[in-house]
């Protein structure tokens, strides 16, 4: 109720005219400023369109010019990068609140995701999207993205990315099947617990290789099944029951007499 | 002699006897193979076909490894080794399952008990022994001839130093313990990337970053064999918070050892030395991944939760003219866990 009223309060207020106008100038800006990457698909049209799907969609929590409040954060200066990471991988829009924001069926199709992305981008300068050559594997050296996850990434998301827990709740979520932009973006911009390792920490080239990484990681491994990659917890279980199962089904056979 | 009376031997005369009377063996039932030759047949038959998989898993392993060469591929590699396996597994199994079976089938099942010795030697082999050691005690003489006794101990006393003093010396390399007291870490020393080795401007850490950090020494001694055990002991956690979050760090009076928010902890932890690194960007809780003890960033890196029982060593860094972190001394205490030399 709040929110809408609120809504309404803006919807006839100029002075929310003069701030799209503004907005939109600004959009156009960051359209033509040295930002190659933002300016590729966004237009005045996109944002917009974004700015609306906003509004219905995000401004309950992070606020009608997505200024963020307690506890949710501002967008402003977030970038295209963080906005499709979370929208494109239905983190966003939140279903409940919880430990943390957990990965179902996207809300929007890829054209409103870019749309509520070029919106964002154009409260102020974040990453961008990254290109498809930028998440390209093939362009990547997955020996490199081992040493690189190994170091950076592999305390949490698991030697092989499988994943791992965190505290109250919390979970470093399973790589197995995330998208390599997806990939890309969640180390740009570091969403929720995760940290933000920006290019001057782990360069472009290096965010590729670790791509190549996980993405070799996806055709198992060459020692046969990987029970999940989760090493002796998997393992463990698998010799405990399966193994040991059948040496006592065996010590049973033995033992017992021939009818 | 039937093995139901010999077993009723055993009884020892006596009280027990009164009390429980030893039922001895069940009666033997004989298998259907003992009696019935069709059962028989089929026994042997089964038998023979368990060694036959077994011969065929050989002969099996043995194609699988001529005709599927790992071919660099990890569906290649995994191929062949499932191929040779499977091989292996049904060789060795059948074998076994054979033999089992044949034993179990068709050879004697009558059952057989059999007295275990008395523990106890008789006693002329006892006098024996004993006769023999004094004898051989009076022979060497070990009794009056003092010298020779003193340099046979010693002998034996000093030899496990030729063990002892390699295995102790290469712990400290040197014989130097205060080394455990310091890290890689000088004045001015510039903070770079692990595993990469650039060096890190304080302009490139962004609010919520983690930076891998290890000391900036020259390419010739980050390759060198030494240099596993400095970064083992030098390697720091980097992190910029925003600097409202901040409550505290361990800076003394009159010093500042963070920088505009960037603060960079020891990454050994306190409890046992395990990397701590997995670090929650929103709660500033960093954790250690063996023992889930918990460190909180924002303050000093203190004991939130877990057996850890001190704070990470926080690094004392500053920013150089170019604009690099750089640190401005070692840790003030020894990192990683406590150990018998540490003072604080």
């Amino acid at each position: 109720m709040k929110a809408l009223a609120a809504r309404r309060h803006h919807r006839l207020a100029p002075v929310v005219l003069l701030l799209l106008a503004l907005l939109a100038t600004g959009g156009v800006y960051a359209l033509l400023a040295p930002s190659p990457a933002s300016a590729d698909s966004a237009n005045v049209q996109d944002i917009e369109t974004g700015k609306k799907l906003f509004q219905a969609n995000c401004a309950t929590c992070h606020g009608i010019n997505a200024e963020g409040s307690d506890g949710v954060p501002s967008l402003v200066g977030v970038g295209a990068a963080a906005v499709d990471f979370q929208v494109s991988t239905g983190r966003m829009p939140m279903q409940m609140n919880g430990p943390q924001a957990i990965e179902k069926p996207a809300q929007f199709d890829a054209e409103q995701t870019a749309q509520l992305a070029a919106y964002v981008a154009s409260l102020g300068d974040g990453p961008a999207v990254p290109t498809a050559d930028q998440v390209d594997p093939s362009q990547g050296d997955p020996a490199s993205g081992a040493a690189i996850f190994r170091t950076n990434c592999a305390m949490c998301h698991n030697a092989v990315g499988a994943g791992g827990a965190l505290s109250e709740g919390k979970f470093a979520p399973s790589l197995m099947h995330t998208s390599a932009t997806n990939i890309y973006q969640a180390m740009l911009t570091g969403p929720q617990s995760m940290p933000v390792f920006n290019d001057a920490n782990v360069t472009p080239e290096e965010k590729r290789d670790v791509i190549a990484y996980l993405m070799e990681q996806r055709e198992g491994s060459a020692g046969g099944l990987t029970l999940g990659g989760l090493g002796p917890v998997s393992e463990g279980l698998w010799v405990w029951v399966v193994g040991l199962g059948l040496l006592v089904g065996a010590a049973v056979w033995i033992g017992a007499k021939s009818s | 002699m039937s093995d139901n009376q010999h077993s009723t031997d055993l009884t020892t005369p006596g009280a027990s006897q009164e009390v429980f009377a030893d039922p001895g063996m069940p009666e033997h039932k004989h298998r259907r193979a003992d009696h019935e030759p069709a059962a028989d047949k089929r026994a042997e038959l089964q038998v023979v076909v368990l060694f036959v998989i077994s011969i065929l898993g050989t002969i099996g392993s043995l194609i699988a490894y001529f005709a599927f060469r790992p071919d660099g591929t990890t569906d290649g590699t995994r191929f062949s080794t499932l191929t040779l396996g499977l091989g292996m597994a049904f060789a060795l199994l059948g074998i076994g399952l054979a033999a089992v079976h044949w034993a179990k089938t068709l050879m004697s099942d009558t059952e057989v008990s059999e007295e275990r010795h008395a523990q106890r030697s008789p006693d002329e082999v006892r006098e024996v022994a004993v006769q023999k050691l004094q004898d051989g005690v009076k022979d060497s003489g070990i009794g009056r001839r003092g010298v020779l006794k003193g340099a046979a101990l010693s002998a034996l006393a000093l030899f496990p130093l030729t063990i002892a003093v390699p295995l102790v010396s290469s712990v400290g390399n040197d014989w130097n313990v205060g080394k455990f007291r310091h890290t890689r870490w000088e004045k001015g020393m510039r903070l770079a990337t692990d595993p990469t080795g650039r060096p890190i401007k304080a302009a490139d850490v962004t609010i919520g970053s983690v930076f891998h950090v290890i000391p900036d020494v020259s390419e010739e001694e980050r390759t060198s064999h030494e240099w596993i055990t400095e970064k083992a002991k030098a390697v720091v956690l980097l992190i910029r918070l925003d600097p409202r979050d901040i409550e505290s760090d361990q800076s003394p009076k009159g010093q500042t050892w963070s920088h505009e928010g960037i603060v960079a902890f020891s990454k050994i932890c306190t409890h046992v030395g395990c990397p701590v690194a997995l670090y929650e960007q929103q709660t500033h809780h960093l954790l250690c991944p063996c023992h889930q003890s918990t460190f909180d960033v924002a303050n000093g890196a203190k004991v939130v939760f877990g057996p850890a029982h001190r704070p990470l060593p926080q690094l004392p860094i500053t920013v150089d003219d170019e604009g690099y972190l750089v640190a401005q001394d070692d840790f003030d205490q020894p990192v990683g866990p406590s150990y018998w030399e540490r003072l604080k």
